[in-house]
């Protein structure tokens, strides 16, 4: 779908609300996400009150969702991530309690089939593999942890890895490959690979000297070829960083990435949220309540890709944005929660 | 914490400023529907008598904050205190600015944006301290820590003497 000519509109499909503290973060069930009738699209919602609530939309419809589950009595203090594994049957939530649970969805209820313990502190992230047997969790305590999933939903520590300094913020799985992102209050980004006798280690880190950000960096996403990356900071821009897939993929993992673009002057506040669509387009979620879409400038490749912004929606919460979260099977369809305890789903469209 | 030795033993105390009645609050009774904007004097009041951590003076008395060092900007919902720690190595400024960070979380209608800093030059580790108070999720996570809500409590409590 060509979306570079087009006007784009925003539209306010649903708010859910239900949260009674700030909603940290959103996650789309993936085998789920399409509007097929027998199959109703659900979307992960977590808070600052402890707990999970799974949301369901009515059977072939956009509108009319509401709230399916409430995950309660797992974590005993704020829940500030969850994923989904890529078969969408398990849902892994990450708590400042130190603990990361997981759980099951057995004819539509959720039950807690495991408590991951480990980390020192605040858990800050958790991510699936593509092929969902490892898992990936991050900490106030500087370190980020690898998860093997064992027959028997039994989860066994893998590795602990360090080198961050300060708090890793966010753990994110390359979308083809087993290669592991972590960002942090340390103002990088690290790459992790496993080396082939089983040991991980950092094969890059991007840090001010390769371009990179100069405050704490919050997220981070993956184009849909997974040779593109962006990343959010403090330090109120974003970065596209680029790898040669191929080298990625043939030789030794160690393809490195590369700063293309920084694109500054569009946020005033913190980024805490970014998320790259499959038709190319990236969403931002800030401080400053606004919701941001930017798009390649297909026709300017002379001095290396540049973005331009395509749409910017003020006051889409009445609060700081801390999720912006891409639909993964319907084109074009927006989750967005924040600080006000709503999540919101709008649909990005050609206007009329 | 407060009784293993005092981090600053002997700060000097300033005098209160005399309180102003505010020309708005004076103007109350014409209007009372009238939208009344947040001005430095109102933000000021809300934090002045903050408890230092370890002294019975108020945050106005040690001169850790006053009110020129606040900026309104009620139009676009935003504020910023910058507030000065007594000493250079001052390991209370975090909690300070915590405290200053909660009142005015609790005081101020949701739609404010708050910044907290650390008055340029004052602070041996200020852009750690300010980087520090601006991550909402540490400050998040410094909240549910029962011992640090005490001790904000414990400074917010309003005083009888």
């Amino acid at each position: 779908m060509d979306l570079c000519d087009r006007n784009m509109e925003l539209r306010e499909i649903e708010t859910l609300e239900g949260h009674t503290d700030r909603v940290w973060s959103l996650a789309w069930n993936p085998a789920t996400a399409t509007a097929a009738a027998d199959c109703p699209a659900l979307l992960a919602s977590c808070s600052g009150d402890k707990t999970v609530r799974i949301w369901e939309r009515a059977p072939s419809s956009t509108r009319s969702w509401h709230c399916k589950a409430v995950l309660e009595e797992s974590h005993t203090r704020t829940v500030r991530s969850c994923a989904w594994s890529p078969s969408g049957k398990l849902l892994a939530t990450a708590s400042f309690d130190a603990t990361t649970a997981i759980w099951e969805n057995i004819g539509g209820d959720f039950e807690c089939i495991s408590t991951l313990e480990g980390h020192e502190n605040e858990v800050k992230s958790v991510t699936w593999n593509a092929s969902g047997s490892l898992l990936a969790t991050s900490s106030r305590d500087k370190t980020v942890w690898i998860w093997e999933v064992m027959p028997g939903n039994e989860f066994e520590c893998a590795s602990v890895l360090q080198g961050h300094k300060q708090d890793v913020k966010m753990v994110k799985w390359h979308p083809t490959m087993d290669i592991l992102f972590s960002c942090s209050y340390d103002n990088t980004v690290k790459v992790w690979a496993e080396d082939g006798t089983g040991d991980w280690n950092c094969i890059q880190t991007l840090d001010e000297s390769s371009n990179g950000h100069s405050s704490t960096v919050w997220a981070l996403s993956f184009n849909a070829e997974g040779d593109k990356m962006v990343t959010c900071s403090d330090d109120l821009t974003l970065k596209i960083w680029g790898t040669d897939i191929g080298r990625m993929e043939s030789e030794d993992n160690c393809g490195p990435w590369i700063h293309l673009c920084t694109l500054s002057g569009y946020h005033d506040r913190t980024i805490f949220s970014v998320h790259w669509s499959r038709e190319g387009i990236i969403a931002s979620g800030a401080a400053d309540d606004a919701i941001r879409f930017f798009m390649e400038n297909k026709d300017d490749l002379v001095e290396g890709p540049s973005y331009r912004l395509l749409l910017k929606r003020e006051k889409a919460h009445e609060m700081d944005i801390n999720s912006v979260q891409w639909n993964p099977g319907e084109d074009c369809l927006l989750a967005s929660a924040g600080d006000d305890g709503k999540i919101k789903i709008w649909e990005l469209a050609s206007s009329t | 914490m407060v009784s293993a030795g005092l981090i600053n033993a002997n700060p000097i105390v300033y005098e209160k400023k005399e309180r102003r009645v505010r020309a708005a609050d004076a103007a109350a009774t014409f209007d009372e529907y009238a939208v009344e904007p947040i001005d430095q004097l109102e933000v000021f009041d809300h934090i002045r008598d903050i408890k230092d951590p370890e002294h019975p003076y108020s945050l106005e008395e040690l001169k850790v904050v006053a009110e020129d060092a606040i900026e309104v900007d009620d139009l676009h919902g935003y504020v910023r205190v910058t507030f000065t720690p007594t000493v250079e190595h001052c390991s209370m400024a975090t909690v300070i600015g915590l405290c200053l960070r909660v009142k005015l979380m609790r005081s101020l209608p949701s739609r404010y944006k708050v910044d907290i800093k650390v008055a340029p030059g004052t602070h041996a580790s200020e852009a750690a301290v300010n980087k520090q108070l601006n991550d909402k999720e540490r400050v998040a996570a410094a909240l549910e820590n029962p011992n640090l809500v005490d001790m904000v409590d414990e400074c917010l409590a309003p005083s009888y003497c």
